[in-house]
């Protein structure tokens, strides 16, 4: 049995489906009856509403029912939330504006839902949508990040003077600025931290259906947490309370954070189904998706390193703005704040570090988690800053990083995190061999008589995954808690249905999580099945996002197979008659211990249920066990990864010669699924690093609002990977596992900027690095050293 | 509304449409093919590639009139018998799919390069020839395995039938 279970590549069950065109996304899905829903959407970044005329619309073949703002108002329908509350430096709580599903007297951004239109089919009711004529009075926009908190700028919330949500930090500021005074040398760096589309390749979707009979509400979804939208859509938008609410996310494709958030569309959809007496179906296109779906990133940064005579580390200062958009979104404030500024560690041994964060209001798409979620944005402040820290003190890049590693564990930072284990050296070592960082020279010399640049970046990387424990999340301000559900049916016959809370789209849980199950419970996993993405089937669940189902998902199941394995055991002694501290089980068989007295895992669940063999005063009948599992401590991934790249001086055109990914993920459960989640990771943090951003002009109009424009990964933008894994288990849950998700995403994009200024001897360059930006960072270079 | 007939996975089927029906639309709607996915509105993303007459096209920007008359083949019909064709395998033993949504129109583009550039194909052709297909999970790394030992697998499979 071992060969399926935890460390083997076993193949994905989940792929017969996909591969075969029988998977079931929402858009896949069609109920009896069903109407669709048109958004009419802003087409200003900021304007007053004077009026909506509806009366053409209203008229036009198939419309059921025209709502805006002020119909959700009538029915108490409350605004979207954001759930994660953050306080500024003076106490004060976040100032934050109210969210309307459908907008009440203002837009913000352009797409802003300003009413929803749903009709007998599609194309009626886009028709139709286009007769709604709303009346505008166009206000200045907000665009420009670093002067949106400047006097006279226009009022994005009236709530939030100077557009300023919060004024966060975080650390000893006068620790950080004495180190800084002591220091020998200090490296000073201007970022921007490009804003991105996150662009999941299943737009989303939802469908809202009541049930007048049975007088309750069914949202199919496209959801990474069914469980969270339903909680918010009940406790907090009061759509029906969660009895009376079942939410459905079926396979979905790709999430990368922008489907976490509870957002407009599936809160007017399932509330207009009972107003128009429909099943209302809404689609979106990828225009829709563009404007619509929470965008990520988004951060200028002024960061410092403080270093002594010796190059150690001494302190990092790092000042943030950070663009959360024109409302706040379902975990927006967090992102910036608590997923951010933990991490300025880094793998470093780093006495002091303070970082300050203001979080701002523009008229734009809201921001909030993508791949990473302030990870990527915390990795490339101190990746950047290593690099250059290296190179103004003239030592190599590898060296001056091993030299500041951090060597012992657990190893508290100054910035919450304590690290519990890793070894940082390995995998640079791993690392330097497998990028034959020996045969550099050669090839840059080889590339130089050819005409190009070659260059060299590391990223050494460090993420916290799996937040938690819940206790401490609530002290940082989080709304909920970050445990995981699980709960194990075994049937009679001894095949397992495992209901889980967290959610796959595009992870493999079916498999990984039926391994799981293999190993612990000794049965081939094809006699497992994993149910997820349904409120009515999980009773509760916290779903996927920051790398959380691995190490907390699977812990739950594993501690819910403990208490099935307890159970069996109890009913095994009583069958084979001997005392139950005798009962042993180990590779699906309860066994008494001194005895030739055995019971497979089938035969002990079958008697459960039989219940023939046992008292069942002393023992209930059944084998069914559930757990709620709240980890320890966060899980700290990490590793390097080296980028090598080629320039072409006459087109500024950057091709990645090789890359070499060595990461510690603790325990694997699939090593091809894990090493599957770093090539995706990495493909998106090159796609942030030389190909995507997405740009406003001064008007707040999404330049870049189609895959026309905003420039995608394809296939022939990225290199074949060279990945390994150097392992170190986790001691902060049962598996030892760490996240894999979004380590290429978070690794990625420093080791190519690094590569690419590497390459052309100087640091001005901004993501993304795109061939235009690279020519012209190519006319910057000294004379002499572009010749060479 | 429009008459269109089309034979699709080798059955025939007549449908009145409206003659802004996207060939896409009409699979998905009509036929309840749900395989064929739309992930764009500006045939950038390939995830509705389908076989038009024996080659690939997205369908999204193809009216459902437009190929009347035409023999049209989804990732549902792609595999003649029970069993899966080659290119289906190969992306199951490569890993290369995660979420699945562009799985479909990948596949249906990888079969299409086979036809077109034979079963010997090295990585920078796969990389070259997938430019019209869009994958937000994979890293087109498994991808590109396994378009490589399907069309090997493909060759196989003809030289069998010969």
């Amino acid at each position: 049995m071992t060969d399926q279970g935890i460390g083997a590549s076993v193949k994905r069950k989940e792929d017969l489906r996909f591969i075969t065109g029988n998977g079931r996304y929402v858009d896949d899905i069609n109920r009896p009856g069903q109407s669709y829903a048109v958004f009419v959407r802003s087409p200003h970044a900021h304007a007053r509403i004077k009026g909506i005329d509806m009366s053409a619309a209203k008229a036009a073949p198939g419309v059921l029912g025209i709502f805006t703002g002020d119909d959700l108002a009538r029915d108490k329908v409350g605004g979207l939330i954001c759930g994660w509350m953050i306080h500024s430096k003076d106490g004060t709580p976040m100032k934050a504006g109210p969210h309307p599903a459908l907008a009440q007297g203002k837009v913000r951004y352009v797409g802003d839902h300003v009413a929803v239109v749903i009709a007998e089919t599609l194309n009626q009711a886009r028709d139709a949508a286009e007769l709604v004529s709303v009346d505008y009075e166009p206000l200045a926009a907000v665009v420009d990040l670093g002067a949106a908190q400047a006097a006279g700028q226009p009022q994005v919330h009236d709530e939030a003077p100077a557009n300023t949500v919060y004024q966060w930090h975080l650390g000893d500021k006068d620790a950080t600025d004495a180190a800084f005074a002591k220091a020998a040398h200090v490296t000073k760096i201007d970022l921007v931290n490009n804003r991105l589309v996150p662009n999941a390749m299943e737009p989303r979707a939802a469908i809202g259906e009541y049930d007048f009979g049975a007088d309750s509400f069914t949202l199919y979804t496209t959801s990474q947490n069914p469980h969270v939208a339903r909680l918010v859509l009940s406790a907090f938008i009061g759509i029906a309370p969660e009895n009376k609410l079942r939410v459905i996310a079926p396979d979905v494709g790709g999430g990368f954070g922008s489907k976490i958030f509870i957002y407009a569309e599936e809160t007017v959809c399932v509330w207009a189904s009972r107003k128009v007496r429909r099943p209302v179906k809404w689609t979106a296109d990828r225009s829709e998706a563009f404007l619509a779906d929470a965008h990520g990133r988004d951060h200028l940064t002024t960061a410092e390193l403080a270093l002594d005579a010796d190059g150690n580390a001494l302190a990092l200062r790092a000042k943030t703005k950070a663009n959360l958009g024109a409302y706040l979104s379902t975990f927006a404030s967090s992102v910036p704040t608590y997923l951010y500024a933990p991490l300025l560690s880094g793998q470093y041994n780093i006495p002091a570090i303070y970082c300050e964060v203001d979080g701002v209001y523009t008229t734009t798409t809201p921001v909030d988690a993508y791949r990473g979620a302030g990870r990527p944005e915390a990795t490339f402040v101190v990746e950047r800053l290593m690099e250059v820290a290296a190179r103004e003190t003239g030592r190599d890049p590898a060296e001056f990083r091993r030299k500041n590693f951090i060597r012992a564990f657990p190893h508290q930072t100054p910035v919450i995190m304590a690290y519990d284990a890793g070894d940082y050296e390995a995998c640079l070592d791993k690392a330097l061999e497998m990028a034959d960082m020996k045969g550099f020279a050669q090839r840059k010399a080889a590339s130089a008589k050819a005409g190009k640049l070659r260059g060299v970046g590391y990223s050494a990387y460090i993420e916290a995954c799996g937040i938690a424990p819940s206790r401490a999340v609530g002290s940082l301000g989080a709304g909920v808690g970050l445990w995981e559900s699980a709960e194990m049916r075994v049937n009679p016959i001894g095949t397992v249905e495992v209901l889980t809370g967290s959610h796959s789209h595009g992870q493999g849980h079916e498999t990984t999580f039926a391994q799981v199950v293999s190993s612990k419970l000794g049965i081939p996993i094809d006699q497992v099945t994993i149910v997820h993405g349904d409120t009515d089937k999980v009773q509760m669940g916290m779903g996927t996002y920051g790398s959380r189902s691995g190490a907390v998902g699977a812990s739950a199941i594993v501690k819910a197979a403990d208490k099935v394995i307890a159970k069996g055991k109890r009913v095994a002694a009583a069958c084979m008659e001997v005392p139950e501290d005798s009962v042993d089980f180990a590779e699906g068989s309860f066994s008494a211990r001194g005895t030739n007295k055995k019971m497979t895992f089938g035969e002990v669940a079958l008697q459960a249920y039989v219940a023939h063999k046992f008292d069942s005063e002393e023992i209930e009948p059944g084998l069914k066990e559930g757990s709620f599992y709240d980890p320890k401590n966060f899980t700290f991934p990490s590793g390097v990864h080296v980028a090598e790249i080629e320039i072409d001086m006459e087109t500024g055109v950057t091709r990645i010669d090789r890359w070499t990914a060595v990461d510690d993920f603790g325990i694997l459960i699939n090593p091809m699924i894990v090493e599957g989640q770093v090539h995706g990771g990495i493909a998106q943090g090159v796609g942030q690093a030389m190909l995507e951003g997405a740009v406003y002009n001064s008007d707040g109009q999404l330049v870049t609002g189609s895959f026309m424009d905003y420039c995608m990964p394809r296939a022939d933008d990225v290199p074949s990977f060279n990945v390994a894994m150097s392992s170190t288990p986790c001691p902060s849950n049962p598996l030892g596992v760490k996240g894999c998700g979004e380590a290429g995403a978070i690794a990625a994009p420093a080791a190519l900027i690094n590569a690419i200024t590497d390459a052309l001897g100087h640091e001005d360059i901004a993501m993304p690095a795109t061939p235009q930006a690279v020519w012209r960072a190519i006319q910057k270079m000294p004379r002499k050293q572009a010749a060479e | 509304m429009t008459t269109v007939t089309l034979k699709v996975n080798g059955q025939s089927v007549t449908a009145d449409v409206d003659p802004r029906t996207l060939l896409v639309d009409f699979l998905r709607q009509n036929l309840q093919l749900t395989g064929t996915h739309v992930g764009c509105d500006t045939s950038q993303c390939g995830a509705c590639t389908v076989h038009v007459d024996g080659r690939a096209i997205k369908s999204c920007t193809a009216l459902a009139v437009s190929c009347n008359g035409c023999e049209v083949t989804t990732i549902e019909g792609l595999s003649a018998g029970d069993g899966l064709h080659p290119m289906q395998e190969a992306f199951r033993e490569h890993h290369a799919l995660q979420c699945g949504f562009c799985t479909p129109g990948m596949i249906m583009a990888a079969v299409d390069i086979v036809n077109r550039k034979g079963t010997a194909l090295d990585e920078h052709t796969i990389r070259e020839q997938l430019e019209g297909n869009l994958c937000r999970c994979t890293g087109y790394h498994n991808i590109v395995r396994a378009v490589q030992t399907g069309a090997a697998a493909m060759a196989e499979t003809r030289q069998a039938a010969e």
